[in-house]
């Protein structure tokens, strides 16, 4: 055997002993007992508490803040504004995910010379209790001259529209608005000839949506604690996506070298791309210089909703052509995004992903990145795609209708497959988006009979998928168990994927792996958890330190044999001596080399860092069936199947979780939630009860299917499952409710009303 | 003003001062430290904080902590016994029931509540049992296999 780890052979010819199996999370018994200790659960002697205040006008120019009625109060120990912040650089920030930069990160943790949405954050306080720190906010004054805010694409893009940012012009490609506007930027893509490739079609369908902003819905609200020594060095427990991205942002903020911020990641309650960025980080770090203590920072959910980043609202426009047979021959895109107060909205995505799963040759998509006076977004799953599949795929199913085709064969016919060039640039390889056409097709849902007012829609989507820079440590005990140590806080499961792949290269049950989330000074660099990357990357990272704690494993088996490397494998969990090799030995135990590791050269520790390149894209397909009622508008969805390509399913359960979690998501995007602003841009629904995410009723079960083209790049196959799964959902349920009522849409949410007044349109 | 509040929590004699308008929520999280119910709303809305007052399942937000005089409390610290975890708890893990795990003491919670009441409950009595629990994670599937199979379960059924 040479020294090349047998993992090399092709994933999909490998057999498994431990991947693909669904064993119980090792952090699983901490979490249904309440022993987790989330963002929030931490707490140390002497600690404050800090409070924030916020704006209470969307649009305002701040003249001054008199903060000396809140010092005086007793139990207030630290105050800070605007003013005790350094000025920082407009400078792209990396590590993150979605488009951010340091200049206006730092504006958006506490504003300076404006306030650009309802809950900005103004000052901030800490106090010996919350009630004191709360009481200490209400004596701050800030004296205020209240702009005319802007709400709405429209109200930002017209001719007269208050400017947010006087001094920032529009990026991109001619034709730009000349001076100050809100347009951040505006790009265009494309290839091909699309007037001719629409004069080729002999059916164009053409259609817009609007979508309103949206949140992640995450139920663990933000919560940091921070403290500093007197040396100035901090330490900061909080619930992140990334531990190194909130010491990265943080030292960036405050003006500080990273070495003196430590961040420890705490179990996280949720983030779907919410918790990839900071604030109340660096807010809860400077207090704690200031105060000499330990300070700690919950937000309410009022807070989260209106003061952390949703995703955006869009206006978008589709139009497509096909000839009489179901070919595409051109397509079109305009998109609008709403960046919230602040530049960077993830329309960029959007357009590299709106046609990305069919063959185009003619294509022409245009972009705008605009801002206005709402919360700045943070990603939200699959950033910017959603709503861009949406329209797609609600045309796709017009072109079908018009054509009199099956809705997956006219998909089918158009689908992206491997060495197809995609409409963003690079050519696919192996990929798995017909497959998933296929499976839908012949699932029994697809042939299932409907009922009176029932319709079922049919949508497709992808999304990228990740890679970037991971570190992994794996080292063996004395008896033979091994620890995994990574940099990704464990957001739904990635413990137990991470200590299989472990496993399968050790050859040792999955439970004698623990799987560790380690701090930033306890790892190597790691980007966060998002991106659909940990179990593609920091997998990847895994099973290269496992393999080099491997290779370190037979070359002691060699030395106590006397052979040279080459003559010894490894095979389930032992070093065994090849038949050809001289001399005869028994096989060596895990355990057994763990035990004579002193003796034969010390610890036994595997490390990878890698910054891991081809991710695989992600594809799907789902089914979604509902019953309108049309008397009250109540669309009810009665059964769903998503089919995804998993490259490779480690934890089966887990990938079928993140499939699920998806859907319900998309649906709650499709049918319920929305942001609702007031004239003066103070959003009117604030909470759980009135911002409506699906509740368990509202739901059926949620049929999975995982198809596995493995991914090329990846030893095992891999890709990323977590952000495709909602991207088709929009439009499986805008279609299935178009067919149900046989009503044309513009509009989410698909609430009673709106569908009231479609059905009524349409009769 | 501070109150001086008598009460059983998970079995327990446990007594606190506390200000008259502070939560159960707040005592049990900052003066008992018992971090396992969660904060997700502080309205009632997501029901991260279920707990069990005299057997009777409510939202700990929205119950005055001087209002637990006397009275007897259950919080997801106390649901296993000993080594033993509850049946629940045990079909939470093997259902991969959880993602993140936030919601998952109040589910557990409001979910033995009901079985307590309805040792046989349908898929639909569970969900709209469990509508007052909000999860953004699973899609709820796998939350409502474990609850069902728990049940089968604590009735001495195999699934």
């Amino acid at each position: 055997m040479s020294d090349k780890p047998k993992g090399d052979q092709p994933a999909s010819d490998r057999k498994w002993k431990y991947i693909g199996t669904r064993p119980i999370r090792h952090d699983g018994l901490d979490k249904v007992t309440g022993r987790a200790q989330f963002g929030a659960d931490y707490a140390l002697p002497g600690m404050l508490w800090g409070k924030v205040l916020r704006s209470p006008h969307a649009h305002a120019r701040i003249r001054g803040i008199d903060v000396s009625a809140a010092l005086a109060l007793d139990g207030v120990k630290a105050v800070i504004t605007g003013r005790d912040f350094p000025d920082v650089a407009s400078e792209a920030a990396e590590g993150g995910e979605g488009a951010n930069d340091f200049g206006d990160l730092a504006m958006n943790v506490i504003a300076r010379e404006k306030a650009l949405y309802h809950g900005h954050a103004v000052a901030a306080v800490a106090a010996t209790t919350a009630k004191i720190a709360e009481e200490a906010c209400k004596r701050i004054v800030v004296d205020y001259e209240v702009l005319k805010p802007v709400l709405s694409l429209d109200a930002a893009l017209a001719a007269n529209a208050p400017i947010l940012h006087e001094s920032a012009r529009a990026t991109g490609h001619e034709p730009l608005p000349k001076g100050p506007s809100n347009v951040a930027s505006r790009r265009e893509m494309g290839r091909g000839d699309i007037a001719k490739g629409f004069s080729d079609a002999d059916v164009v369908v053409e259609r817009e949506f609007r979508t309103p902003m949206v949140h992640q819905g995450y139920i663990e609200p933000h919560a940091v604690l921070a403290r500093t020594g007197q040396d100035g060095r901090s330490v900061v427990w909080c619930c992140t996506q990334g531990a190194f991205m909130v010491r990265a942002y943080s030292a960036k903020v405050l003006g500080l070298s990273t070495d003196m911020i430590k961040v420890i990641p705490t179990e996280i309650g949720g983030g779907f791309g919410g918790k990839t960025t900071v604030y109340g980080e660096p807010l809860a770090i400077l207090l704690s210089r200031k105060a000499g203590r330990p300070v700690k920072f919950v937000m309410s959910r009022e807070e989260v909703f209106r003061a952390s980043g949703p995703t955006s609202g869009t206006h978008i426009r589709v139009k497509m052509g096909a000839t009489r047979d179901g070919k595409l021959t051109a397509a079109e895109a305009v998109l609008y995004y709403e960046a919230g107060a602040f530049k960077g909205s993830p329309v960029g995505a959007a357009m590299m992903t709106v046609f990305a799963p069919y063959k185009l040759a003619n294509v022409r998509i245009e972009g705008w990145d605009v801002v206005l006076n709402k919360p700045k977004v943070a990603a939200y799953r699959a950033p910017g795609a959603p709503m861009a599949a949406l329209v797609v795929e609600t045309v796709m199913d017009e072109l079908a209708e018009k054509l009199g085709l099956d809705p997956i064969d006219l998909r089918l016919e158009n689908a992206v497959h491997e060495g197809v060039q995609a409409t963003y640039g690079p050519k696919f390889r192996a990929i798995g988006f017909v497959e998933t056409l296929r499976a839908a097709k012949s699932h029994p849902h697809y042939k299932a009979p409907l009922g009176v007012n029932q319709g079922r829609g049919v949508a497709c989507g992808f999304w990228f998928n990740a890679g970037m820079s991971s570190s992994a440590n794996v080292s063996i005990n004395e008896d033979g168990s091994a620890v995994v140590v990574t940099g990704n806080p464990d957001i739904g499961g990635s413990r137990a994927s991470l200590a299989l792949m472990a496993a399968e290269e050790l050859g040792i049950p999955v439970e004698n792996v623990r799987p560790v989330v380690a701090d930033t000074e306890a790892i190597g660099y790691t980007d966060l958890t998002g991106g659909s990357r940990v179990t593609f990357a920091t997998g990847m990272a895994v099973i290269e330190a496992a393999r080099d704690v491997v290779r370190q494993l037979r070359a002691r088996a060699a030395q106590i044999w006397s052979v040279e490397l080459d003559a010894v494998a490894w095979e389930d969990g032992r070093a065994l001596l090849l038949s050809e090799a001289p001399g005869v030995h028994e096989p060596l135990s895990l355990a057994q080399l763990a035990g004579r590791a002193a003796q034969t050269g010390g610890p036994l520790v595997g490390r990878a860092a890698l910054n891991a390149r081809g991710a695989g894209p992600g594809f799907a397909t789902h089914l979604c069936d509902v019953e309108v009622d049309r008397e009250t508008g109540a669309v009810t969805v009665l059964r769903y199947t998503a089919v995804q390509d998993a490259g490779k399913a480690i934890h089966p359960s887990y990938v079928e979780g993140q499939y699920q979690g998806g859907v319900a998501q998309g649906i709650g995007w499709a049918l319920n939630e929305e942001y609702i602003f007031d004239e003066n841009g103070a959003m009117e629904n604030a909470g759980f009860l009135d911002y409506r995410m699906p509740v368990a009723s509202d739901l059926p079960m949620i049929d999975t299917v995982i198809v596995e083209v493995p991914n090329p790049m990846h030893p095992y196959g891999v890709r990323g499952v977590g952000e495709t799964p909602i991207v088709p959902p929009l439009a499986a349920v805008a279609n299935a409710v178009q067919r149900a009522a046989r009503v044309k849409l513009s509009e989410l949410p698909i609430s009673p009303p709106r569908l009231l007044e479609a059905i009524d349109r349409a009769v | 003003m501070k109150i001086h509040v008598h009460t059983r929590v998970n079995g327990e004699a446990t007594e606190f001062l506390c200000a008259p308008d502070r939560s159960l929520l707040e005592i049990l999280r900052d003066e008992l430290q018992l971090t396992g119910t969660k904060e997700g709303c502080s309205t009632g809305d997501c029901g991260a904080c279920s707990v069990m007052l005299d057997g009777r399942l409510v939202c700990s937000c929205l119950v005055l902590a001087p209002e637990v005089e006397g009275r007897s409390i259950e919080t997801i610290e106390g649901v296993a016994k000993g080594d033993q975890i509850h049946v629940l708890q045990r079909k939470f893990l093997e259902h991969a029931a959880l993602q993140c795990g936030i919601c998952t003491p109040g589910f557990i919670i409001a979910a033995k509540a009901l079985l307590e009441r309805n040792p046989d409950p349908s898929e639909e009595e569970t969900r709209y049992w469990l509508a007052g629990n909000l999860c953004r994670c699973t899609g709820y599937d796998k939350i409502i296999h474990a609850v069902l199979d728990a049940a089968a379960d604590l009735r001495g059924e195999t699934r």
